[in-house]
């Protein structure tokens, strides 16, 4: 016999290897031939999307898709998904990416795979400048405005020192009026809900004291595609590094990138 | 699916929800005082005070009672700020209570003032009494005997409507029952809890009233 029975096998194993690599190929190729990605976004969720004046979506993520579009030399085709149908829109491939202020969690980890983080999204307390204050420990005494059951006023009870008065109201437009009309000068909310405040009441625009709660968002895309998530990390990374993420923080977030991102 | 009632689970937050029920009782008894007192000066000054006055208090009357009690709470919390004027959560609940009671008992009281037969009055002028003991002897005490039942519903009122300061964060029973609700999501258990709670208070404060209005309208 020429072939014996481990050779087949391996063979088999090679052909099989090869097959597949040629189908993980499919996704990066298939948009440099077409000369178009299909980028999925928010439309309901400012600032990482929201329709402008021109009834066209815009916001964070429709700036990071327009930037990997760039970088990688082919026109971005955006569309609008909503937080539920984000996930099925990839996986049946009527988008290549998802840029839609994503999380990761363990659950999707089974069904797609994550870029590397490309937004900063997080929940701490904000403040009015003249505060100084780096950690929950200094809150000794202090007053901070939350949301009654939101992740980050249960967090905040948890590690605020018992000297530290919480007040808690009813819905979030509330927690921002009673920072906003000077009842509270600490408040704990989202970067995003800090972003709208400084956006609309510069005056009062409240600054990053700590962080509570880090959840930053990821781009999501299908599995088994190494070659353009590598592709999309290796852009991630660059626009890291020339300081492109961190303009878009200022442009949508109002506010720095946080420290570590 | 049948729902298990767990009393059990509120245990654990029996001094969140103590201290909330002081507060209320709190409120409710500084704000009632508070309250009546403005009413009785708004009372007398549209019924005896000068032209300008009686429309300044008619004015403030209208206001209050053709407004509702959370606008005018969230205007004195989180508008006035605006204007320079901060008052933290439990000033601006007692502050808000005591100018809703005022407007309310204002209209009350002067009911009874009216009622108050003219030849009463002239009595009293006849016995050389001065304008202050006619006011105090015998137009604002008959007043207040006529009008006391409408006056301690009022109160009662005036109590369960501080359930709406728990919205700027004012500790009351009603901010204790959220808050309580946020951490075991037994909504059933608390709001049921508080109702009662209320309920007892209500009937508390009414046989109280009741028992003081003997006292100060049968000695005679």
């Amino acid at each position: 016999m020429l072939f014996n029975k481990p050779t087949i096998a391996a063979l088999f194993a090679l052909a099989t290897a090869a097959l597949a690599t040629q189908a993980r190929a499919d996704a990066l190729d298939n948009i440099m031939t077409a000369k178009v990605i299909k980028v999925a976004v928010p439309q309901d969720f400012a600032p990482f999307g929201s329709a402008g004046l021109d009834l066209k979506p815009q916001g964070y993520d429709i700036d990071m898709a327009n930037l990997i579009a760039k970088a990688l030399g082919v026109k971005a085709e955006i569309v609008p998904v909503t937080s539920a149908n984000r996930i099925p829109y990839l996986q049946t491939q009527k988008v290549d990416l998802v840029i839609s202020s994503l999380g990761k969690n363990a659950e999707r980890e089974k069904v797609i795979d994550f870029s590397a983080a490309y937004a900063p999204f997080f929940s701490g307390v904000f403040g009015t400048k003249d505060i100084a204050l780096t950690a929950a420990e200094g809150l000794k005494g202090k007053t901070i405005g939350a949301t009654r059951g939101a992740i980050e006023e249960q967090e905040l009870t948890k590690i605020a020192p018992s000297d530290a008065t919480i007040k808690r109201f009813e819905d979030n437009n509330a927690t921002i009026a009673a920072f906003v009309s000077g009842q509270v000068d600490l408040i704990a909310t989202g970067n995003t809900v800090a972003a709208v405040i400084a956006e609309k009441v510069p005056a009062r625009a409240p600054t990053l004291k700590f962080v509570i709660k880090d959840s930053p968002c990821f781009i999501g895309l299908n599995k088994d595609e190494p070659k353009l998530l590598a592709k999309v990390n290796e852009i991630i990374a660059q626009a890291k590094a020339s300081g492109d993420i961190a303009k878009l923080s200022e442009k949508w977030m109002k506010a720095p990138l946080p420290p570590g991102f | 699916m049948i729902y298990k009632l767990k009393f059990g689970d509120l245990l654990p937050y029996w001094d969140v929800l103590l201290w909330g029920l002081v507060f209320t009782l709190v409120l409710t008894a500084v704000s009632t005082i508070a309250g009546i007192v403005v009413g009785t000066l708004g009372a007398s000054a549209r019924t005896f005070g000068p032209k300008w006055l009686g429309r300044l208090v008619a004015a403030y009357v209208e206001l209050i009672r053709n407004t509702p009690f959370i606008v005018q709470l969230f205007f004195i919390f989180f508008g006035l700020p605006a204007a320079g004027v901060k008052l933290d959560e439990s000033t601006a609940a007692f502050l808000a209570m005591t100018i809703n009671l005022g407007a309310y008992s204002t209209e009350i009281i002067r009911a009874g003032i009216e009622a108050v037969p003219k030849g009463h009055i002239e009595a009293g002028v006849s016995l050389a009494m001065t304008k202050w003991q006619v006011l105090r002897h015998i137009i604002l005490k008959q007043a207040f005997q006529k009008v006391y039942p409408a006056l301690s519903s009022q109160i009662i009122i005036v109590m369960l409507g501080s359930a709406v300061v728990s919205q700027i964060s004012a500790q009351d029973l009603t901010y204790a029952a959220n808050l309580v609700a946020s951490r075991n999501f037994r909504n059933f258990e608390v709001y049921l809890l508080v109702a009662l709670t209320y309920l007892g208070l209500a009937m508390l404060m009414r046989s109280l009233l009741r028992g003081l209005g003997r006292a100060m309208f049968k000695a005679k």
